[in-house]
């Protein structure tokens, strides 16, 4: 436990000299990754909500977890596999049928690579 | 009686019986609909074919009368694919999409006989305790149109506390179920986590989604659970346990169990109306037969936290599939609440940050787990508040997060060990200035508003915890809602 609040205080001084300032999260940095373009006016608001919540939550911090293990699977299942056989899908045209862009019969998305 | 104010089961025998279509049902309930939605806007859409799948059981009743669900009208939350029918998840995003396949849970439904009357508001993306997320407005109480429903499941909950519909589908996340049911007078049931199948119903936090519905009477949620619990190859976290009845212990009442009541959930930050609530409720469990225990879940007061890291993460990685190139809109059309989570999310799992949140956040799941694990050794099941307070008024928290996050206190817990909880109705509740005299904030019904408690199992318990809650229900007069 030790180990973790000495890495979120180093990471929070890194931020620091970075010009961050005591923001816990840099959220331009964290909605670039989201792939968010948030308004420049909301930005003060979010960012207060949001480290309210990021200070609630390290509480945790209270909690020795030595040697504790995770929990991602609650009923404990392991390694769910089935048969590999063929079965009818959605058809081409009920695949297409739910979006706004398509072209002879594919998705028309955006170019990612331009001459 | 009005047919839209049936139960499940007196449906299906009065359908059983001739007494009534399928037809007349329907009719019912969208009259009720059409009367009230305006004012409570609990659907978002009607199933404008909802008469033709009524005519079509009322058919099929004709040849087979088997089939549990034939005729019986329920509607589905918006975040539930309905093929060739608008599914929204309550948000601009997906304003205009329109599924090509049924989730199991409906095709299920559907194969039962159900007629699907339309489709019911919530926090978008299943985003929030009091359903004012939603990207299509606000539900409101029907017990008095100035309190929130609960949420995220605020249609649904409504819905059924107004008999717009018998029965409806919901989703319970860290409470989105049972808080809705306790803030309007119905029953909730969440699920074990993976008894009920996922696929198809739009994914909030993948380790926590539990697929449950809102229901008039216990006997109900049972009759409703023997149709959607089980087998699903799409859903590789579904149980293979064989599914029992739900209904067959349901009249055994509680003599000799028992029911333990966590010493932590009395505490501070209960709201004393609350409190004398659940300590009247032990006391009937006691009078009943019950053996009431303390108990202690010490890590109880770390739950909120646990689940305000793992669900945020669990929601930025679902959500990152929403960015408008084949369905839907781009993510500019996030609401406040989505663009809350998704940050907060993404943050906790960023390079740098993931072993101080996530991970801890994970081992702390597992100390509540175990929690329960040596509770489960001593009692059969137990009790516990539902909210820490009764419904809010409409704007109360909008702008303050954290503040709504704190009302899911008490019912996160459950979905981090998942475990089943079932939310049963347990009275009314006086608004705090009826004393002082306060006219205009009395509650429509002069009556206060609804509050509940929840009964919570080890998983797979649920046939234990309808035979409780059905003991309970024994004790109270049911009350409809008139507006």
């Amino acid at each position: 436990m030790k180990i973790d609040i000495k890495h979120v205080a180093l990471r929070q001084a890194q931020d620091k000299q970075n010009g961050q300032g005591q923001m816990k999260i840099n959220i331009k940095h964290i909605a670039k990754l989201a792939n968010l373009k948030l308004k420049d006016e909301d930005l003060p608001r979010l960012e207060t909500q949001l480290n309210e919540i990021v200070s609630y939550v390290e509480k945790l911090n209270e909690v020795n977890t030595k040697n504790i293990e995770i929990t991602s699977q609650v009923t404990g299942l392991e390694n769910v596999t089935r048969e590999d056989t063929p079965a009818p899908s959605l058809t081409q045209e009920e695949v297409l049928s739910g979006t706004r862009s398509k072209h002879n019969g594919l998705f028309k998305v955006g170019a990612i690579l331009e001459e | 009686m009005k047919l839209n104010e049936l139960t499940i089961k007196e449906a299906v025998e009065g359908l059983k019986g001739k007494k009534f279509s399928s037809v007349e049902i329907t009719q019912a309930c969208l009259d009720q609909i059409e009367k009230h939605n305006s004012e409570i806007n609990a659907f978002i859409a009607v199933n404008e074919h909802a008469l033709d799948e009524a005519r079509r059981a009322d058919e099929i009743r004709e040849s087979d009368s088997n089939s549990p669900l034939l005729g019986v009208p329920i509607a589905l939350k918006d975040i539930y694919m309905t093929k060739g029918l608008r599914t929204t998840a309550a948000s601009k995003v997906l304003e205009n999409y329109i599924p090509q396949y049924d989730a199991t849970v409906v095709r299920k439904l559907k194969d039962a006989g159900a007629v699907i009357l339309g489709k019911l508001n919530h926090d978008a993306w299943a985003h929030g305790a009091s359903g004012e997320n939603s990207d299509f407005g606000p539900t409101k109480n029907p017990w008095n149109t100035d309190y929130v429903p609960g949420g995220s499941s605020s249609g649904s909950a409504a819905a059924v506390a107004l008999n717009m519909t018998i029965a409806a589908s919901g989703t319970d996340t860290g409470g989105s179920i049972r808080q809705p049911a306790s803030f309007t007078n119905t029953v909730g049931l969440k699920p074990t986590y993976g008894l009920v199948s996922r696929y198809g119903i739009i994914a909030m936090a993948s380790s926590l989604d539990s697929i449950g519905h809102l229901t008039k009477t216990v006997e109900d949620c049972a009759i409703y659970l023997n149709v959607t619990a089980g087998n699903d190859p799409m859903d590789a976290t579904i149980t293979k346990n064989r599914i029992p009845n739900y209904l067959e212990d349901l009249n055994k009442g509680v003599g000799g169990i028992k029911i333990g009541m966590p010493k932590e959930y009395l505490g501070s930050g209960l709201d004393p109306r609350i409190k004398e609530n659940i300590e009247k409720v032990i006391k009937k469990f006691g009078e009943l037969g019950a053996e009431m225990v303390e108990i202690s879940l010490p890590h109880t007061e770390y739950g909120l936290a646990c689940y305000y890291i793992i669900q945020p993460a669990e929601v930025s990685s679902n959500l990152a599939r929403y960015d408008g190139i084949r369905y839907g809109y781009d993510r500019s059309y996030f609401g406040d609440e989505a663009v809350r989570r998704i940050i907060l999310g993404t943050f906790t799992l960023s390079s740098g940050y993931y072993e101080a949140y996530y991970k801890k956040a994970m081992q702390v799941r597992t100390l509540i787990r175990q929690d329960f694990e040596k509770a489960f050794e001593k009692v059969d099941a137990i009790i516990s508040p539902v909210s820490p307070t009764p419904p809010w008024k409409l704007g109360e928290k909008v702008d303050d997060p954290l503040k709504m996050y704190l009302s899911d206190a008490y019912t996160v817990i459950a979905n981090l060990a998942g475990i089943p909880g079932l939310a049963v109705p347990s009275g009314f509740i006086q608004h705090q200035t009826f004393g002082a005299g306060f006219i205009g904030d009395l509650p429509r019904s002069d009556r206060g508003l609804p509050t509940g408690f929840q009964i919570l199992g080890p998983q797979f318990s649920e046939k234990l915890l309808f035979r409780i809650g059905h003991a309970f229900e024994q004790t109270q007069e049911r009350r409809i809602c008139e507006i």
